[in-house]
C-alpha cells in the first residue's frame, strides 16, 4: 500500500516529468497551456489533499537512493511538514491553473519550454524542502529552490532592471544559505561531541550523518544553541524578507511573471517560516525567552516597515511585495510570541499564538496568491503595472475585479473572510500576555499588540488604495479602454483561491481542529475544543468568541435587505451620471485620487523613515509633470556601506598584484623566511 | 684516506659553493654568471662524488654524473648559445646595489646557519655540518632572483637554488633516491628548455629581456 509520503514522492516525480516533457515540445506549442500546466496544477491539488488527509498521523520516513555515497537523502513527513505541504498544494494548485492561462505562447524568445521546466522544478524543490530530513538534502533542495526561482524571476532577462533584481535575489539567497549551512554545522557539532565541551577531542573520524534525527538528540551549551538559532534566524530571515534583509523582495516580485510572484510570495516565503519553526521547535532542544523577544521585535519592525512602504507604492506588484514583507513580519511576531509563551511555561497560550501563526501562513498563501494573480491579470490586460495609469477596470474586468476584491478584503482583515480570523487570534494571544511571569515583558507587550493592530489597520488602508485606484473610478489611460477579461483558466485559478479565502474564513473551528496535531507537535498543547462547530472561542467562550457563519448571515441579510429596500424605494428612478461627478461638470480622469495622492499622508507622517525623491513642477510650466519616489533608507544605511567596504578591501588586496616578478618573488621569499623562523622555534 | 680527510675536502667544496654564490650575487655580466654557475655545478658534482666514495653510497655516483652532465656541460653551453643568439650580454644593473645585496646575503647566511644548527644535530650523516651552507646557498640564490630584473639571471638563480637543495639533500641524508633525482634532473632540463622558448617569445614581444616590461600585464 502506498503511504502519503510515497504519493508526495510520486508528485515530485510527476512535476519533474512534466518539466522534462515541456522540453520536448516546440517552444510555442499550445499544449503548455492545455496540458502541462493544468496537469501540474492537478498534481498540486493532489499534494494538497495528501497533506489535508495526513494531519494527525505519526511521522513517516523514507530514504531516497539519490545523494552522495553513504549520504542518501532522508525524507520525513510529520504534522508540521504536512501543514506546509497542504499550503503548498492547495495554493499552488490555484496558482497553477492561473499559470496555465497566464503563460501564453509567444512571450519571450525561449517560449515556454524553459519556463515550464523551471516552474515545475520550483514546485518540486519546494515540496522536497518541506520533506527533507537531513541537512545535506535540505541544503541541496533549498539551493535548487533558490536557483529555479532565480531563473523564473529573470525569465524576461532582456530588461537590465530585471537582471539586476535577479542578481540581488540570488545574492541574498546565497548569503542566507551560507548562514543556514553554518547553522546546521553548529547543530551537527552539538550532535558529535557537545560543542563547548571538548571540541578538540572529537576528531576521531566520526563525521556524523547530518540527519535531523541526530540533531534532535544533540545537547548543546546555551551559547551554541543561541548561535544556531541566530544563524537560522538570519538565514531563513534572508529568504523570508525580514527587515533589514528584505531588499530583494520589492525588486524580485515585480520582475517575476505573476504566477511566479504569487508562488514566491504565497508559498516560498512560507518555506522559510517552516525552516525557522523546524530548527527552533523541533531540532534545538532548548529555547530561551530572549529569542522570542528578539523575533517579536524584528517581526513588529518588519510588519510596520513593510506596510508603510506598501502604502506609498504606485506599482501594483511592488505594493504587494511590500505587503508580503508586512505579513512575514506578522508571522514572525506570532513566532516570537509563541517562543515567549513556550519558554514561560504557558503551553496553552503558546498553542494559541502558534495556531494564529499557522492560520495566518495558510491565509497569506491564499490571499496573496489571489492578489498577485489578480495583478497579473490586470498586467496582461493592460500592460500596465503603475496604478496611476489604471482605474475603472471593474467595468472591463468584472470577474478579476470581484475576485481581487475578495482577496483585498481578506488581507485587510475584514470578517467574515480568513484574514480576520488569524489576526483576531493573534490579538487574542497578545491580550493574554498579562499572564506572563516577567513583569518587564508585560509592560512592553501592549506596545507590541498596538503595533500589530496598527499594521493591520494600515494594511486595510493599503488594500483600499490597491483596489480603489486600480478597479474603481474612471480609466486614467487608453490602455485600460482596451482591457479584456482574463481567460477562463486564469479565472478558475483565482476563483479557487478566493473560495479558499472564504472557506478558511467561514469554518475556523474545523481548520483549527485540523491544525491541532502540528500545534501539539511543536508546543505540546492544543487549543481547547470549541463549544460548538460554528463558534470559535480560543480561550473561553466567556472571554471572546466569534461565529463567522452567523456574522456572514447577518452581513448577507443586511445587504439583501438594503438592496431590496433601495430597489423598492428608488424603483424606476434610475439616474445615469458619470461616476464621482459630484456636480463638477469639467472633470477628467486625472482629477481622481491617484495612487501617489493616496499614499501622501503616510509619506508625510512617516517621512523620517523613507528617503523621498520628489520633483514638483514649476507653476508656469505648460505641461506640468510630477514624479515622486520613496526609497528604502536601509539601502543607504546598511547595504551601501557594506558594498563600499567590500570594494575598498578588494582594491587593497588588488595592490598585492604588482606586476613585477621581483615583488612576487619577495612575497614567496618572505613567506619562506617566516615559515623557517616558525619551524626553528 | 681517512674519513676526516674526506670530510675536510667536502667542507672545502661547501665553502667554495658558498663563495661562488656570493660571487654570483655580485656578478654583473651574464656570461660571467653562466661561468660561475658552471663552477658551482662542478663543485657540487665533486662533493657528491666524494661523499659517495667515502660513505659507500654508490647511487650518489649516478647523481654526481647527472649533475656534471647537466649543470656543468649541457646547461652552461645552452645558456652561452642563448646569450650569443639573443645578444644580451651587457652589464645588468641590479635592483639593489651590490654592496647592499652582499650585506643582506651575509645576514641570510647567519640566519641559515642558526636555522641549520638544531637540524644538523639530529642528522646522523658525516656531512651534516654542511647543511647550513646548503641552506644559505638556497637563500642566496633566491635573493639573486629577487634582485635581478633580466630573465636569464633569474633562471640561473632558479637553477642555483636547485643546486642548493641538491646539496642540502646530499649533506643531510646522503641524497634522495635515485629515481627522485632523475626526475628532478629531467624537470630542470625541461624547465630550462621551456624558459629558453619563453626568452625568445618575450624578446619578440617586448624587444628586450627586461622583465619590467611585463609589469603592464596586470589588471588596471
Amino acid at each position: 500500500m502506498l503511504l502519503p509520503i510515497d504519493f508526495l514522492m510520486l508528485a515530485v516525480a510527476g512535476w519533474l516529468l512534466l518539466g522534462v516533457a515541456g522540453l520536448a515540445l516546440p517552444s510555442h506549442s499550445a499544449w503548455f497551456g492545455r496540458m502541462l500546466f493544468p496537469l501540474g496544477a492537478l498534481i498540486s491539488l493532489g499534494v494538497g489533499l495528501v497533506g489535508v488527509g495526513f494531519s494527525g498521523e505519526s511521522a513517516q520516513v523514507a530514504i531516497l537512493a539519490i545523494g552522495l555515497p553513504d549520504l542518501p537523502f532522508h525524507l520525513r513527513l510529520d504534522s508540521l511538514s504536512a501543514l506546509f505541504v497542504t499550503l503548498l498544494g492547495l495554493a499552488g494548485g490555484g496558482i497553477g491553473w492561473f499559470a496555465s492561462g497566464y503563460f501564453r505562447p509567444g512571450k519571450g524568445q525561449d517560449g515556454l519550454r524553459l519556463l515550464c521546466l523551471e516552474y515545475h522544478l520550483f514546485l518540486a524543490s519546494m515540496l522536497l524542502v518541506l520533506l527533507a530530513d537531513d541537512a545535506y538534502a535540505f541544503m541541496v533542495v533549498w539551493e535548487l529552490m533558490a536557483l529555479s526561482s532565480y531563473f523564473l524571476v529573470t525569465s524576461e532577462h532582456e530588461d537590465p532592471e530585471i537582471r539586476r533584481a535577479g542578481f540581488l535575489y540570488l545574492l541574498m539567497a546565497h548569503v542566507g544559505a551560507v548562514s543556514l549551512l553554518l547553522c546546521f554545522g553548529v547543530m551537527q557539532g552539538g550532535e558529535i561531541g557537545n560543542l563547548g565541551g571538548n571540541l578538540a577531542g572529537n576528531h576521531s573520524g566520526n563525521l556524523g550523518t547530518y540527519t535531523f534525527s541526530a540533531m534532535r538528540h544533540a545537547r548543546m551549551t546555551p551559547f551554541w544553541a543561541s548561535t544556531a538559532f541566530l544563524l537560522a534566524l538570519f538565514g531563513f530571515g534572508a529568504k523570508a524578507g525580514l527587515v533589514p534583509l528584505h531588499v530583494w523582495l520589492p525588486e524580485a516580485h515585480p520582475a517575476a511573471p505573476a504566477p511566479v510572484s504569487a508562488l514566491m510570495s504565497g508559498v516560498m516565503l512560507k518555506t522559510a517560516i517552516y525552516g525557522l519553526l523546524r530548527v527552533t521547535f523541533d531540532l534545538l532542544h532548548v529555547r530561551f525567552a530572549w529569542w522570542g523577544i528578539l523575533a517579536l521585535g524584528l517581526g513588529l519592525v518588519t510588519a510596520l516597515y513593510g506596510v508603510l512602504f506598501a502604502a506609498v507604492q504606485s506599482d501594483m506588484k511592488r505594493l504587494l511585495a511590500w505587503s508580503s514583507i508586512e505579513n512575514i513580519g506578522v508571522l514572525l511576531a506570532g513566532f516570537g510570541l509563541t517562543l515567549i509563551f513556550a519558554t514561560d511555561g504557558k503551553g496553552a497560550l503558546a498553542a494559541l499564538a502558534l495556531t494564529a501563526m499557522f492560520y495566518h501562513a495558510l491565509n497569506h498563501a491564499f490571499f496573496k496568491g489571489l492578489l498577485f494573480t489578480g495583478a497579473g491579470a490586470v498586467l496582461h490586460a493592460t500592460g500596465e503595472r503603475n496604478m496611476d495609469r489604471l482605474g475603472g477596470l471593474m467595468r472591463w474586468m468584472p470577474w478579476t475585479a470581484w475576485l481581487t476584491l475578495v482577496g483585498a478584503l481578506a488581507i485587510a482583515g475584514l470578517p467574515p473572510l480568513n484574514g480576520f480570523v488569524s489576526e483576531w487570534l493573534l490579538l487574542q494571544a497578545f491580550l493574554l500576555t498579562p499572564g506572563l511571569s516577567q513583569p518587564s515583558l508585560n509592560m512592553v507587550i501592549p506596545v507590541a499588540a498596538a503595533s500589530v493592530a496598527l499594521a493591520a489597520a494600515l494594511a486595510a488602508y493599503v488594500m483600499v488604495k490597491f483596489f480603489g485606484v486600480t478597479f474603481l473610478g474612471v480609466a486614467r489611460s487608453d490602455s485600460v479602454q482596451h482591457a479584456h477579461e482574463a481567460s477562463w483558466r486564469e479565472r478558475a485559478g483565482m476563483l479557487w483561491l478566493a473560495t479558499g479565502c472564504i472557506l478558511l474564513g467561514l469554518f475556523p473551528t474545523q481548520v483549527i481542529a485540523w491544525l491541532a496535531p502540528a500545534v501539539r507537535m511543536l508546543s505540546g498543547h492544543a487549543l481547547a475544543q470549541s463549544p460548538s462547530w460554528f463558534l470559535l472561542a480560543p480561550v473561553d467562550a466567556e472571554r471572546a468568541s466569534y461565529a463567522p457563519l452567523v456574522f456572514f448571515a447577518v452581513v448577507l441579510a443586511t445587504l439583501l435587505g438594503v438592496f431590496l429596500w433601495v430597489r423598492s424605494v428608488y424603483h424606476g428612478r434610475v439616474r445615469r451620471a458619470d461616476p464621482w461627478d459630484c456636480g463638477y461638470p469639467e472633470q477628467d480622469a486625472r482629477m481622481q485620487d491617484s495612487a501617489e495622492g493616496f499614499g501622501q499622508p503616510i509619506r508625510q507622517i512617516f517621512s523620517s523613515f523613507m528617503q523621498v525623491d520628489r520633483e514638483t513642477p514649476d507653476p508656469f510650466e505648460r505641461h506640468p509633470r510630477y514624479s515622486g519616489e520613496s526609497r528604502d533608507m536601509i539601502w543607504g544605511l546598511v547595504y551601501r556601506p557594506i558594498a563600499t567596504l567590500v570594494a575598498w578591501a578588494s582594491s587593497q588586496a588588488g595592490r598585492l598584484q604588482h606586476g613585477r616578478i621581483q615583488w612576487y618573488l619577495i612575497y614567496s621569499f618572505a613567506t619562506l623566511i617566516f615559515l623557517l623562523v616558525f619551524v626553528a622555534r | 684516506m681517512s674519513l676526516t680527510y674526506y670530510l675536510q675536502v667536502v667542507n672545502l667544496l661547501a665553502a667554495l659553493l658558498l663563495l661562488i654564490s656570493f660571487a654570483m650575487l655580485s656578478q654583473r655580466r651574464i656570461v660571467g654568471l653562466i661561468t660561475l654557475f658552471a663552477w658551482q655545478g662542478a663543485a657540487l658534482a665533486a662533493s657528491t662524488a666524494i661523499v659517495a666514495g667515502s660513505t659507500g653510497q654508490h647511487h650518489l655516483y649516478w647523481s654526481a654524473g647527472i649533475t656534471l652532465a647537466l649543470k656543468v656541460i649541457a646547461m652552461p653551453w645552452f645558456f652561452y648559445r642563448l646569450v650569443r643568439k639573443l645578444d644580451v650580454d651587457r652589464d645588468v644593473e641590479p635592483m639593489i646595489n651590490i654592496p647592499t645585496t652582499m650585506l643582506i646575503g651575509i645576514v641570510l647566511v647567519i640566519f641559515a646557519f642558526n636555522l641549520a644548527l638544531p637540524i644538523s644535530q639530529m642528522s646522523g650523516t658525516v656531512t651534516r655540518s654542511t647543511l647550513g651552507i646548503a641552506m644559505a646557498t638556497v637563500l642566496l640564490a633566491f635573493l639573486m632572483m629577487i634582485t635581478r630584473s633580466k630573465a636569464i639571471p633569474q633562471v640561473i638563480g632558479f637553477l642555483a637554488m636547485e643546486n642548493g637543495l641538491f646539496f642540502a639533500a646530499t649533506s643531510a641524508t646522503y641524497g634522495m633516491p635515485l629515481v627522485v633525482e632523475m626526475g628532478v634532473a629531467l624537470d630542470v632540463l625541461v624547465g630550462v628548455f621551456v624558459l629558453g622558448i619563453f626568452f625568445f617569445q618575450i624578446r619578440e614581444t617586448f624587444d628586450s629581456l627586461d622583465l619590467k616590461h611585463m609589469e603592464k600585464l596586470k589588471e588596471r
